[in-house]
């Protein structure tokens, strides 16, 4: 056994040293293989489906990759990213380890450490994507996702970095707004019940915890190596302190919370709540346009940096139709595909694309972007707080749930 | 020349005779050339067949609640899921709610139901009620709930109205929303329950014989409203008995509603639930599993506490029969009976009109009580993706409904051939029967739709309409059987009787007889069952693996946007079906007996 | 097989096959194992046989035996034999016996007319022949031109006397009669009791009444049957 498996060991390593030898034309090769398997084929792409900008965006990526490969790409709605990850687990839970239901999932963080953890995932292909020499590699969330490296085993789409919003019309300037967590706290203290967020496990009520965490931590860097149950206590000590002093001057003194981010928009519309924040830079200048926020609103970022991380595209382990998969995943990450996707007519997400990697074209055409009132400009976003190892949120989503849950 | 015959000499003949009689007998009741033990088969076999699928789902979350799911890395029996969801910190308050929700919810939709039949039973409040029935059933469950939010929340309708008065222009930090007693949660349930049971209670009604017992209680000096209680009611209950305790189920296992108006710290047991079951950290989903058996459990309890509450109902109204008690002057109290099922249909209805208003809304906050400006976008854009969605839930929907009615009159009709269609018999389903064909309303969908789920995965079915057209079926099938049932039984059998006589075959005599007179039941059944299916989330996103969208999946997929316009706009197309059912039902045997009408001479 | 068993009655005197009429031969009915009845009766065409009794005494349970529509539940012996033909192991729709209830039970979805043409035998062809065998029963009883009322919209005389056209129609070799005339005004009830009767003797059908009214028994003029005592006992 030992035996064979060192041998299939050196094989392995023989085939990779063979390919790097002559790589580029055999990428190129490969790609025009990859092109010609996926042509005709269906490619059934699980995602989030709330927001009809991002739906229409999907909308415009089928329209285009079926005219220029030939593929059939249907968005499947989810409310949430969940039903996907249980419908992989459903599929190896009855053996159907091929011609699975699913070809592209739209994921990040936890949903993604759960499908590499029970090896629900294909094996890395972002690497080899034509289009990965645009990749802003330099971040570290596109290859670090949650502290977790991605193997290439998921996409880069788009970035993601906590900001705040205010309507300016009920509560004044951005300029006075709170610069860090304890100046937000001392905010709500004189703003009694007009801040909140979502009870954990929301995936924006548990940023928040985390940049609270992040902010008040002694060391950070332990939060980048998985929990330590012994010093657990010590180490979000500042963090519970924080949450206890907000809870008695919470919204609703902290009885009830916003079931999700919609829901604290709408609370900010109705100027029930003063601050918001979101995961998107853009979400209050599209919010705006629909009609959803006023036009009073304007964001704002702690100068030392906020949550930030990077959302993805991966391919289950059972898809039919992987290199169609592939080829949607490489059109993703074109310069075309980003800059509509960063234009807030759009949608307004922002590029995982380097600026420095692309052609003179492309970077002003990204420029030129008019990211709208209530946007800040790439360059005012502030420093990006890397996420804490995935253990730690588990850990304190229990811990919130005993004191504040029940 | 008559004579009598001695016992003895029947004894002596009687042997042989007789077991050529019960012989005959067993064929001729059963469906043409189907002996007796047929039609049982009959019965047993279709009951089987829709609760086939809940067990195996069963089965699929037995086996994780206690550890085995070799996919997730499960593979020997443990208690550690069990141990997991005890030491889940609020779990008592979540089991309590959940508890309280089944219970409350359902005493007070039946009390008021109750008064309001009684007080109005056959004036202008009871036909008012009657046209008002079909939008108010149609309205989805999460729209009514999102309607009675919009009206009783800090920033809602009432606040507003309150803000222009006193001149605020923030809304009160008040915990109305979300109580934690999960009060707004119940007034939800109960708003969108009671329709449904009214539904069923005018259909039992001209069975309760209530012109009659009304009369009879009227010269024993009654009142109305303590007549129709002590006289009619009882009779309504009986045959509402079903229904009841599957909205005691539902209220007990709802999760919808629950998470637009229920309490979230702790949420009561079934919203939980579907939280672990989706959460990215897999290993949860054993601990959701035991959960779900937990649920089972609780479902159980309100049932059986209901069943106990009912004893206690009966005796109490013995008390007050034997009382002596007349309450002849009831004005006061058919005005305040008017209340609870007037304020449920106006919360409904105006959640309708609301979301309407909001599907047309430009920019709208607190306090302005219409919207400032109106434009279509929204509209112009869910027109363009409309189709698809709309045309699976119209077929899904029909598909199935149908299936479920013809399946459910074959099933009735054999129970019904299986008693050899005798006068004056109380039929019912035989318990075992009705355990399992009521099983999918009291085993809560999350329970067993992901056990479900990988079976057919395992089968290597591929979704197609057909296969979800056959999934919405185990969950059409009882609405369809509840609403059916009592109407079909109580058809009084001496006019197949008549037609046997005139020289009518079964088959004839069903489609003669038997379904033109029960064309209204039949219709309201189908209603029912297309409303059910057209509401399918959970299932239809599952075990269609997402490839076939309805309206519902997609409403519920943007509902998670938050955008109040898209809601409002998806909650309008999903009552669109339903509510053409419903409309069809009650004036579709109108127009029937119109044509009839027609051919009265001049 | 079965048939032979059943007509070949231990005593060996089975019913000649020529007999006219409907024979009640040596029927007794139990109820878990409580005898409730017996009788053997012959009716002769045209004849009646009145049952009368207490409610609960089987007199439906006789009724029930005879048409077709007995429970399970009970346990029947004997033979019910009408024109030579044994009825004992018939399905109701080949035993050609017309039922009469108290109530008229007009098919409520179907106008008068097409309640009678639902009772017309298939063997009369032709919607034109059809509708005039209808039209003349209907005038039979009474009723001429009535053809296409609502039966909703009948006085319960008008009913009544539709049921009994409907019944006619269907040519019953014996008519079973379920206290029809209970739920009728006391005149109306004389004059629709008359035409039932006048019906009966004038085609030639045996029937069995089923009543606990006394001037029904009267009217229908032959035979009385008493039961509730577990036997019948002629009077």
């Amino acid at each position: 056994m030992v035996q064979l498996r060192i041998v299939a060991m050196v094989m392995a390593a023989s085939l990779l040293l063979g390919a790097r030898a002559n790589a580029d034309a055999i990428k190129a090769n490969d790609w025009q293989s990859t092109l010609a398997a996926a042509k005709g084929k269906t490619v059934y792409f699980d995602a989030w489906g709330g927001s009809e900008t991002i739906n229409d965006y999907i909308d415009w990526v089928s329209s285009e990759v079926k005219k220029r490969f030939q593929i059939t790409l249907k968005h499947v709605k989810l409310n949430d990213t969940a039903d996907a990850v249980s419908t992989v687990v459903a599929e190896k839970a009855a053996g159907k380890n091929d011609h699975g239901s699913i070809d592209l999932i739209w994921i990040n963080g936890e949903n993604f450490a759960a499908m590499q953890k029970q090896g629900l995932l294909s094996k890395g292909f972002a690497t080899t994507l034509p289009n990965w020499k645009y990749v802003d590699t330099a971040n570290p969330t596109i290859s670090v996702d949650f502290t977790l490296p991605t193997k290439g085993q998921e996409s880069p789409w788009g970035a993601a970095k906590l900001v705040f919003f205010a309507d300016t019309a009920r509560t004044g300037p951005v300029a006075d707004m709170p610069k860090s967590a304890d100046a937000l706290l001392a905010w709500t203290k004189q703003h009694p019940g007009q801040f909140s967020y979502p009870a954990p496990p929301d995936f924006i009520g548990s940023s928040f915890l985390k940049q609270v965490l992040l902010e008040t931590v002694a060391d950070p860097s332990v939060l980048q190596k998985p929990v330590d149950v012994a010093n657990f206590e010590t180490v979000t000590k500042p963090l519970w302190d924080w949450l206890d002093a907000v809870q008695p001057v919470l919204w609703r003194q902290g009885r009830d919370h916003p079931k999700s981010y919609p829901a604290m928009k709408q609370l900010l519309a109705d100027g029930e709540l003063g601050i918001i924040f979101a995961f998107n830079p853009a979400e209050a200048s599209s919010a705006i346009e629909a009609g959803e926020l006023p036009d009073t609103v304007r964001s704002f970022v702690f100068p030392n940096g906020t949550l930030g991380n990077t959302h993805f595209v991966a391919i289950p382990y059972n898809s039919s139709a992987k290199a169609a998969a592939k080829v949607v995943a490489n059109f993703l990450i074109s310069p075309e595909a980003q800059l509509r996707k960063e234009d807030p007519r759009y949608w307004g997400d922002p590029t995982i694309l380097a600026m420095d990697k692309l052609p003179a074209k492309d970077r002003e055409a990204f420029a030129k972007i008019d990211r709208g009132v209530a946007t800040l400009p790439p360059s005012k976003l502030g420093p990006v707080l890397p996420e804490p190892h995935p253990s730690w949120m588990t850990r304190i989503e229990t811990e919130w749930k005993h004191r504040y849950g029940s | 020349m008559p004579h009598s015959v001695s016992p003895k000499a029947l004894k002596l003949f009687g042997v042989r005779s007789s077991t050529a009689l019960r012989e005959h007998q067993n064929k001729s009741a059963g469906f043409p050339g189907l002996p007796r033990h047929g039609a049982a088969l009959v019965v047993y076999g279709i009951a089987a067949l829709f609760a086939v699928p809940v067990g195996i789902g069963l089965i699929g979350v037995l086996l994780p609640a206690f550890g085995y799911m070799p996919a997730l890395g499960g593979r020997a029996l443990s208690l550690e899921p069990v141990r997991a969801l005890l030491a889940e910190p609020g779990l008592v308050t979540s089991v309590l709610l959940s508890l309280a929700s089944g219970l409350i919810t359902t005493a007070v939709a039946v009390v008021g139901v109750a008064l309001f039949l009684a007080a109005f039973y056959d004036t202008a409040g009871h036909r008012l009620a009657q046209r008002a029935l079909a939008p108010l059933l149609a309205v989805p469950h999460a729209a009514a709930a999102f309607g009675l939010a919009f009206l009783i929340a800090p920033s809602g309708l009432i606040f507003r109205v309150l803000a222009r008065i006193f001149g605020f222009d923030r809304p009160p930090d008040l915990l109305i929303i979300g109580d934690p007693w999960g009060l707004a949660m119940m007034a939800g349930l109960v708003a969108k329950e009671m329709p449904f049971l009214i539904l069923v209670a005018f259909a039992a009604l001209p069975q309760a014989d209530p012109t009659r017992r009304m009369r009879l209680s009227a010269s024993l000096g009654h009142g109305r409203i303590l007549g129709f209680l002590l006289a009619v009611w009882p009779g309504v209950y009986r045959q509402i008995r079903l229904p009841v305790l599957a909205v005691a189920a539902y209220a007990s296992g709802v999760v919808d509603v629950a998470l637009i108006l229920g309490p979230s710290t702790p949420a009561p047991l079934a919203v939980r639930l579907v939280t672990w079951m989706n959460d990215p950290d897999l290993s949860l989903h054993f601990m959701a599993s035991a959960g779900a058996v937990l649920q089972l459990l609780v479902t159980g309890l309100v049932l059986v506490l209901w069943l106990c509450g009912e004893r206690l109902a009966a005796r109490l109204r013995h008390r007050i029969g034997i009382g002596g008690r007349r309450l002849a002057e009831d004005h006061w109290l058919r005005l305040l009976s008017a209340v609870p099922v007037a304020l449920a249909g106006g919360a409904v209805a105006f959640g309708l009109v609301w979301l309407s208003l909001w599907s047309i809304a430009g920019f709208w906050s607190f306090p302005d009580i219409f919207p400032p400006s109106f434009n279509f976008s929204t509209w112009s854009r869910v027109i363009t993706s409309l189709g698809g969605p709309m045309a699976t839930s119209f077929i899904v929907a029909i598909a199935s409904a149908t299936a479920a009615l013809g399946l459910v009159v074959v099933l009735l009709e054999a129970r019904r051939r299986q008693f050899g269609a005798a006068a004056g018999q109380k039929l019912r389903l035989p318990p075992l029967v009705a355990a399992l064909i009521y099983l999918p309303l009291i085993v809560p969908q999350i329970a067993f739709v992901s056990g479900l789920q990988v079976t057919i995965l395992a089968l290597r079915l591929e979704p197609s309409i057909l296969m979800l057209s056959g999934v919405h079926l185990i969950f059409v099938a009882p609405y369809v059987a509840l609403a059916l049932a009592d109407p079909w039984f109580a058809l009084d059998p001496r006019y197949e009787q008549i037609a046997a006589s005139l020289g009518h075959g079964p088959i004839r005599t069903l489609f003669r007889v038997r379904l033109p007179m029960l064309t209204r039941p039949v219709l309201t059944a189908l209603a029912i069952g297309i409303a059910t299916s057209v509401g399918q989330y959970l299932p239809t996103i599952l075990i269609g693996a997402g490839r076939l969208p309805t309206i519902t999946t997609e409403a519920v997929a943007l509902a998670s946007g938050g955008n109040r316009r898209v809601i409002g706009a998806y909650a309008l197309l999903q009552m669109l079906l339903p509510f053409l059912a419903f409309s069809l039902s009650g004036s579709l045997p109108r127009l029937l007996l119109r044509r009839r009408g027609a051919m009265k001479p001049r | 097989m079965i048939d032979q068993q059943a007509s070949s009655s231990p005593r060996g005197d089975a019913v000649p096959p020529s007999t006219d009429g409907l024979v009640l031969d040596r029927v007794a009915i139990r109820l878990a194992g409580r005898q409730l009845l017996a009788l053997d009766h012959r009716v002769a065409p045209g004849d009646t046989l009145t049952v009368m009794g207490p409610s609960g005494s089987g007199k439906s349970t006789l009724f029930a035996f005879v048409a077709g529509f007995l429970d399970p539940a009970f346990e029947a012996v004997g033979r019910v034999c009408l024109n030579g033909r044994d009825l004992t192991l018939l399905p109701p729709r080949c035993r050609r016996v017309g039922l009469l209830f108290q109530d008229a039970l007009l098919l409520p979805h179907m106008s008068v007319g097409d309640n009678l043409l639902f009772a017309l035998p298939a063997n009369v062809k032709g919607s034109r022949q059809r509708r005039a065998a209808a039209e003349a029963m209907l005038s039979d009883v009474g009723l001429a031109g009535h053809f296409s009322r609502d039966p909703a919209t009948l006085s319960g005389g008008q009913a009544a006397r539709v049921a009994l056209a409907r019944t006619l129609l269907a040519k019953p070799e014996a008519l079973l009669l379920d206290e029809p005339f209970a739920r009728l005004d006391q005149d109306l009830r004389a004059t629709i009791r008359d035409l039932v009767f006048q019906t009966i003797r004038a085609r030639k059908i045996p029937a069995v009444l089923v009543t606990h009214d006394p001037a029904d028994a009267q009217a229908a003029g032959s035979a009385l049957v008493e039961i509730g005592s577990g036997e019948g006992t002629t009077v």
